[in-house]
């Protein structure tokens, strides 16, 4: 039932070193801190971890020899960074696939088709149900509480990219699209500009700055 | 001073009290599990909630601050109401195993379940379960029974200073746990057990023994250590199934250290029930008459400065002073208490007491640590330790060590140096940190058994009390200069005067034949080769440890449970235990046996009763008439300790290695084996 795995059964790198593009954002970031309030850099670095495995190995993820390297460096007990880590659910405390499918199931996204989105997804990736990799190693699927574009819904995550008014078959091409190695711009899928209304504009049609 | 009005009771409390200390103090009973008063709050239970006036909802009493005026209701049908819903709530996960849980009798959910629970459960849907955790061989971990309180955590966090237990995960997927198989490193982990309201952590050594209900309670003190930690030794017909702290603010708040709680079963291990005396070389049984018989022909002729006798750690005031008056009887001067070879200055009370006191640890403001590692030494003072450095704020409370810590403080200290050059460097100011004890109102000093079991203690502890009157730690109302003992019995002992007379030989004197006849009671702490192969040696003691075997004639005595005893604490606190069981088979209490004996070699000590025994303690030092208290001590009067010589070079050593195995008790008990095993020598449990 629980959301993180026993550390035991997982299988972790024996060590881990941040890269010097993690050590240049690491900078930034401890230098918005006082040096005694250090611990507040927790989250960011996770993510700074996060971020460096996924550039490293294809799979996003915080293994706990990063998390305890966290702890020494902002002087906190590895248990507070194992808190943080397995409290929120963007941090992924075991391996991932390249890409990160998290996709909204709530209210909105639901009532516009979240369902089919969920299916396509599991349809494309050979999935079988959250929380899983594909055989390949390159996708994993994870439901997500509301992502907060509700205007758009459905909406599907792929790591820190939104795509949204998805629908089955745009779903499917979507994940065509990433195992082929491509990035498709993210926003829309549907003929709208952000959250404007699909086709065009509706409203202020003879507004001044159209007749100009 | 706020006054507020609790069910129509007004009472004053302090400034930045909370409603539920506000309730307590009109006698109100708040039902929680979360709160804990020597923990931080953390709200989470919602247990004691009551209604305020005016308020458009309860409050959880625990971290509603009170205010002037504030009217409380701790009875209500909308309290009642309230903490039915929280209970119902806690009991949706819990699980109904109450009739095989260890917590059962002694469980807070338990007992407020039948003042607040309802009489069936409304929930239908499947009940969370939780994989158990591993913390180490002395909790035991039932997860599902958890209510996440956090108690543990906060208790691991705060008082033990080791933080490594927290709440993963979050929602219903929370868990309390140290996210790596990894056991507890504290000394102090026992606590856990008893700060836990539910089943969720309970004793490993004492799973499925007894229910609370069927245990016999004997208060006690604990000897593992020289604090003086006030137990309850709870028994069920003549086994000592386990020992918990019992509450004394002065002392030990309401914390055990792991070595008192769980060396009990060793109680029950080894023991030497019977006499027994050697005979061409082999131990034989024999009555006690025997072994009298056999000591008295033995000692027959020897001149009283060729029979020595030395006391162990364990020993309570009563044998041991039995022991002194025999060894004059017989003529004696060689008389020992220190088998450690620690030398002290004996004049003055101060000079080998811990003077600042436990409890006035709390009001010092700088701390420096001589040759002693608190942590080992006295887990329970060093939480007091952590404690006035968690109160103190961020550089509030600085800490010097002068040694080689072994292990993690508990707190951050700055290690000065290894040797007593460090304390020359403090007196004449070189040291950065002399101006940190000098700006100190109250400093302290605590010197531990690493810098006085060195042939040049006495000069250290000279050296340190010059230091502490240099820096203020020795003033008008302040007293900073601490010895810290690590043996139960050692103040005793030094009280009682249990140190070479004379011309006496001290217990190394004693050692390579320096003596004809050597009684041991229940020393066991120094390699028994040393003693010479021509010694005739009695061990009076209640395990069958090292010098039980080097000995020629075997008395069995009574350990700390099976006696009534006096002992003295590190302060010098002299405080009373009761005989909790009866010793086993043959054996007597110590003091019986040395009177006994007595008779036997014609000179009959004066004291039938253990009555009689203890007027004659408060006669030989007037300390022994006050039980519990102490008398403050005007140490800026004396002139300190003696001056001994030159100081050594050598680096401060640990005083030992082992904290699982240092007395009789502990080596004979599986569970102090077993956490010796896994904490001090890890390697070769991989090994295995």
């Amino acid at each position: 039932m629980s959301a993180h795995s026993p550390i035991d059964q997982i299988e972790q790198p024996d060590s881990f070193a941040f890269d010097a593009e993690s050590e240049e954002q690491i900078a930034a970031i401890l230098a918005k801190y006082p040096p005694e309030r250090k611990a507040s850099g927790t989250l960011p670095l996770l993510y700074v971890v996060q971020k460096q495995m996924g550039r490293q190995t294809g799979s996003a993820w915080v293994p706990r020899v990063a998390m305890d390297e966290i702890a020494r460096r902002l002087e906190v007990a590895p248990i507070r960074v194992y808190e943080v880590a397995t409290f929120y659910l963007m941090f992924n405390t075991k391996p991932i696939g390249r890409y990160h499918l998290q996709v909204c199931t709530t209210t909105s996204c639901w009532l516009r088709g979240s369902d089919d989105v969920v299916a396509a997804c599991k349809k494309a990736t050979g999935i079988s149900g959250f929380g899983q990799s594909s055989a390949d190693g390159l996708f994993t699927l994870t439901e997500v509480e509301c992502l907060g574009a509700c205007a758009n819904a459905p909406i599907l995550q792929v790591d820190d990219d939104f795509y949204e008014d998805l629908d089955g078959p745009r779903t499917i091409e979507l994940i065509e699209a990433l195992r082929r190695g491509e990035r498709p711009a993210p926003g829309p899928t549907i003929d709208r500009v952000g959250s404007a209304p699909a086709g065009g504009r509706k409203t202020l049609a003879d507004s001044p700055a159209d007749q100009g | 001073m706020v006054k507020v009005t609790v069910d129509g009771i007004v009472v004053d409390v302090p400034n930045g009290s909370s409603a539920l200390q506000a309730c307590e103090a009109a006698g109100k009973e708040i039902p929680r599990f979360c709160f804990h008063e020597r923990l931080s709050v953390a709200g989470n239970c919602r247990m004691c909630l009551v209604q305020v006036v005016r308020a458009p909802k309860p409050v959880a009493s625990c971290g509603f601050p009170v205010a002037e005026g504030m009217e409380i209701l701790t009875d209500t049908e909308i309290v009642r109401k309230a903490r039915r819903a929280v209970m119902e709530f806690l009991l949706i996960n819990h699980p109904l195993d109450c009739p095989i849980c260890d917590q059962g009798g002694e469980c807070d959910l338990q007992d407020q379940a039948f003042g607040y629970g309802a009489d069936h459960s409304r929930y239908q849907e499947a009940k969370r379960a939780v994989k158990d955790k591993y913390l180490g061989p002395l909790v035991k971990t039932v997860m599902t029974r958890c209510i996440q309180c956090t108690r543990c955590i906060r208790f691991a966090t705060e008082i033990a200073g080791v933080p490594e237990l927290g709440a993963v995960s979050r929602g219903e997927n929370m868990e309390v746990t140290n996210y790596v198989e990894k056991a507890l490193t504290s000394e102090l982990s026992g606590n856990l057990i008893d700060i836990c309201p539910v089943g969720a952590l309970t004793s490993k050594p004492y799973a499925f023994t007894a229910r609370p209900w069927e245990l016999k309670r004997t208060d006690s003190i604990d000897v593992s250590d020289a604090v003086g930690t006030n137990i309850s030794l709870q028994v069920r017909g003549s086994a000592v199934l386990r020992a918990v702290p019992r509450v004394n603010d002065a002392v030990n708040e309401e914390w055990l250290a792991d070595k008192g709680r769980f060396s009990v079963d060793g109680l029950k291990h080894r023991r030497l029930d019977r006499p027994w005396v050697r005979v061409h070389g082999k131990l034989q049984a024999v009555s006690w008459q025997d072994a009298f018989v056999a000591i008295g022909r033995r000692l027959d002729g020897v001149p009283g400065d060729r029979i020595g006798a030395i006391a162990g750690d364990l020993c309570d005031a009563e044998s041991m002073l039995a022991l002194k008056d025999l060894m004059v009887a017989l003529g004696s001067p060689n008389i020992d208490c220190r088998q450690d070879g620690a030398d002290y200055d004996l004049s003055q009370r101060a000079y080998y007491t811990f003077g600042t006191t436990i409890a006035g640890i709390e009001d010092a403001d700088a701390l420096l640590v001589v040759g002693s590692i608190p942590r080992q030494e006295a887990p329970v003072l060093n939480a007091r330790i952590r404690k006035r450095f968690l109160a103190a704020g961020r550089g509030g409370f600085p800490i010097g060590l002068i040694g080689t810590p072994t292990a993690d403080p508990t707190y951050s200290a700055d290690v000065l140096g290894e040797g007593p050059d460090v304390l020359a460097a403090l007196r004449d100011g070189t040291h950065p940190f002399a101006a940190t004890l000098k700006a100190a109102k109250k400093p302290m000093i605590i010197v531990g058994h690493g810098a006085l079991t060195r042939p040049d203690a006495r000069a250290i502890l000279a050296s340190a009390w010059a230091l502490a009157v240099e820096t203020g730690a020795i003033g008008a109302g302040w007293n900073g200069f601490n010895v810290l003992h690590r043996a139960a019995s050692r103040v005793a002992g030094l009280d009682l005067g249990l140190v070479p007379g004379k011309g006496g030989r001290s217990a190394a004197g004693m050692m390579s034949g320096g003596v004809d006849v050597l009684w041991l009671l229940g020393a066991d702490e120094f390699h028994t080769a040393q003693i010479g192969p021509k010694t005739f040696v009695i061990y009076q003691g209640h395990h069958g440890d090292a010098a039980a075997a080097r000995a020629d004639v075997i008395l069995p005595g009574a350990a700390y449970a099976e006696k009534s005893g006096t002992y003295v604490n590190t302060e010098g606190r002299v405080q009373r235990s009761f005989r909790a069981v009866m010793p086993p088979g043959d054996a007597r209490e110590d003091w019986r046996i040395l009177r006994a004996f007595s008779e036997v070699v014609g000179h009959t000590l004066p004291y039938d009763t253990v009555e009689v025994l203890r007027e004659r303690l408060a006669t030989v030092n007037p300390v022994f008439r006050v039980i519990g208290g102490l008398d403050a001590v005007d140490a800026a009067a004396l002139p300190g300790p003696s001056d001994g010589g030159a100081v050594l070079p050598a680096p401060f050593r640990p005083v030992f290695d082992d904290y699982y195995q240092t007395d009789p008790i502990c080596r004979a008990s599986p569970t102090m084996g077993e956490c010796s095993r896994i904490y001090v020598h890890p390697r070769t449990v991989a090994a295995e």
